[in-house]
């Protein structure tokens, strides 16, 4: 097991290297001068700025100096500065993080626990019109584009029936602390990450679904029927546990969709985390900013897998016992 | 195709999603003849309601324009980068997983490496990176989708090619003398069709809603009118005016919805697993 979670590791740190080569090779291939695309266009960047840079990185050096002088500067959490924000963008990305993940992974955790029980809901009742229902919202949330229906949700929830808050983390200026300000960031939290996790809710639903109603026809479930074990027991011990396995795969996949995703909720939510420091840097044309946010979002797909990977690996010994 | 035909005009929801998609393409088509005026164009004061006023049954947005206008000639982008977007990445896949999967090996690690790399960072931050980078036009926009959608076309394309290389028709052609590529392209690949269809289908669906998530962030191409950016521009008068967001919302839900339905149809219809069953 030990042997696989290195392995792992080591894989993710290469794509991490690969990934800071592809940042650096984007700013290169971008039009202009690369020290006018690090200090981002539009009169935020003076001459001496400009000089500074070129200085700084090298750009006089040659191709592989330069490139070695980035990923040895971003190994040390140097993701260069953001000169719209006078602040390293390092700290920026740091300083949102934590709102990030406590999106996503709340997320993460709400589209699978619907998801599957949806999914099981819908296989057991397979064919009744139960579970045309379940599987019509499910077809219907797989094609609706997660802005728009976030828009729709504060619409709805904030505006029109004002149950939830539909704006921001906390309540500005109520001060609240402890258990107080815990329950008031979770109810700004409700909207942003429901309608986050609402397309991957989707597609755990259909997922289940379909891996349920495979796995039923198995062999191995027939047995269990003819030795004349109770449905409840051959539903939760026989099927459901190996259903579950395509479903943590897609879960590993899902992360990296859910990162992205984060952009959009958190611009129509005004969460402040790192998808909309993006998206106002998208607006400034804070390159260095975009791209420290691209490289973090990366690091954090690739923590994801590795956890589902080492789940994987603990639910089906095939997989860790094949490497 | 008459045998197609029926199995899938079987599965109610893809007819459904046939009829959907053909009345987006409909207004697609007429969106230059019903609306020769730009969609950009101010027409009327600006937020008026829908059905309030005759020649505009969907009123006008924040700036005076048509909105009907818009989402006639947005149908046309949506479809265009949709579609092309899947060709390109159709593409760069289907080399790179045929080759992979023909020749195994050194070359079958090295590709999969970089088609490993490519799944696994955010598909939808690099195409932010892409676009914000490059200037975001039309072209690019196409170009920066197919980038990140091509990784499960490789993977698919990999495996159909594994399975099939060993097959007496493959030995067949190549005691024949053919060539290798002759061989893939010829013999391997054609009966590797059927599953590359439906993911291409779902994959057009995914691309349009990529597409609109870029123009939502402004990172469309600032000519073009898509159902993105009119709920994007939109988005700061969702309290007065809601239908602005509302209606291309539903478009592209409508659209999306379609062609996902349509890809299970095509499913359903070429899967020869599922074949064995029903006949």
């Amino acid at each position: 097991m030990l042997r696989f979670i290195a392995a792992r590791l080591v894989k993710a740190v290469f794509i991490l290297l690969a990934i800071l080569v592809l940042n650096f090779v984007l700013i290169h291939a971008a039009p202009g001068d690369p020290a006018a695309v690090m200090a981002g266009e539009a009169g935020a960047s003076d001459e001496k700025f400009l000089q500074d840079l070129r200085e700084r990185f090298g750009l006089d050096q040659p191709f592989a100096v330069q490139l070695w002088t980035y990923v040895k500067g971003a190994v040390q959490f140097d993701l260069g500065f953001s000169y719209r924000r006078q602040m390293p963008v390092a700290d920026l990305i740091w300083e949102r993080l934590p709102a990030t993940l406590l999106l996503t992974a709340t997320a993460f955790v709400i589209s699978i626990v619907f998801g599957v029980i949806a999914g099981v809901l819908a296989a057991q009742m397979q064919g009744t019109w139960w579970d045309t229902l379940i599987s019509s919202v499910a077809l219907l949330f797989y094609a609706t584009p997660l802005f728009w229906v976030a828009l729709m949700a504060s619409l709805l929830f904030s505006v029109v029936l004002g149950w939830l808050p539909g704006f921001g983390y906390e309540t500005i200026g109520a001060d609240y602390t402890g258990f107080a300000r815990m329950l008031d960031i979770g109810r700004h939290l409700i909207l942003p990450a429901t309608t986050l996790g609402l397309f991957f809710t989707a597609i755990y639903v259909r997922m289940t679904r379909a891996s349920m109603l495979e796995v039923s026809r198995l062999d191995f479930v027939k047995t269990a029927r003819a030795k004349g074990l109770r449905n409840s027991l051959i539903q939760r011990r026989h099927i459901l546990r190996n259903a579950l396995l395509p479903v943590i795969t897609l879960a590993g996949l899902q992360a990296g969709q859910i990162v992205g995703g984060a952009v959009l909720t958190e611009t129509v939510f005004a969460w402040p985390g790192i998808g909309r420091l993006m998206f106002e840097a998208i607006g400034q044309r804070d390159y260095n900013v975009i791209l420290g946010v691209f490289f973090v979002s990366a690091a954090m797909v690739l923590l994801f897998n590795l956890i589902t990977d080492i789940l994987y690996g603990i639910v089906d010994p095939r997989i860790r016992l094949a490497r | 195709m008459k045998e197609f035909w029926s199995r899938f005009s079987r599965n109610r929801g893809a007819v459904i999603g046939v009829v959907i998609l053909a009345v987006v393409i409909a207004c697609a088509i007429a969106a230059p003849i019903l609306f020769p005026q730009s969609p950009w164009s101010m027409v009327q004061r600006p937020f008026l309601p829908p059905f309030e006023m005759e020649g505009l049954p969907l009123g006008t947005d924040a700036v005076g324009r048509d909105v009907l206008s818009g989402l006639l000639h947005g149908a046309r982008v949506s479809l265009l980068v949709g579609l092309v977007s899947t060709a390109v990445a159709l593409v760069i896949g289907i080399p790179i997983g045929a080759l992979a999967g023909y020749y195994g090996g050194l070359v079958d690690d090295a590709l999969m490496r970089f088609t490993e790399f490519f799944q696994t960072i955010p598909s939808f931050a690099l195409a932010i990176v892409l676009l914000a980078i490059f200037q975001p036009t039309l072209a690019y926009v196409i170009l920066a989708i197919a980038i990140v959608s091509w990784p499960p076309v490789a993977r698919l394309v990999r495996g159909e090619v594994l399975s099939l290389r060993n097959r007496e028709f493959v030995e067949a052609a190549t005691l024949s003398g053919q060539g290798d590529l002759r061989i893939i392209a010829r013999q391997v690949l054609p009966n590797a069709l059927p599953p590359i269809i439906v993911l291409a289908s779902l994959m057009v669906a995914t691309a349009i809603l990529l597409e609109s998530a870029l123009s939502f962030l402004g990172l469309g191409d600032p000519n073009v009118m898509s159902w993105g950016y009119m709920i994007g521009a939109a988005r700061t008068v969702l309290r007065t005016a809601w239908w602005l967001s509302f209606i291309p919302g539903i478009a592209i839900l409508l659209t999306v919805l379609a062609l996902n339905l349509i890809g299970e149809g095509l499913n359903d219809a070429l899967n020869p697993r599922l074949r064995v069953r029903t006949t």
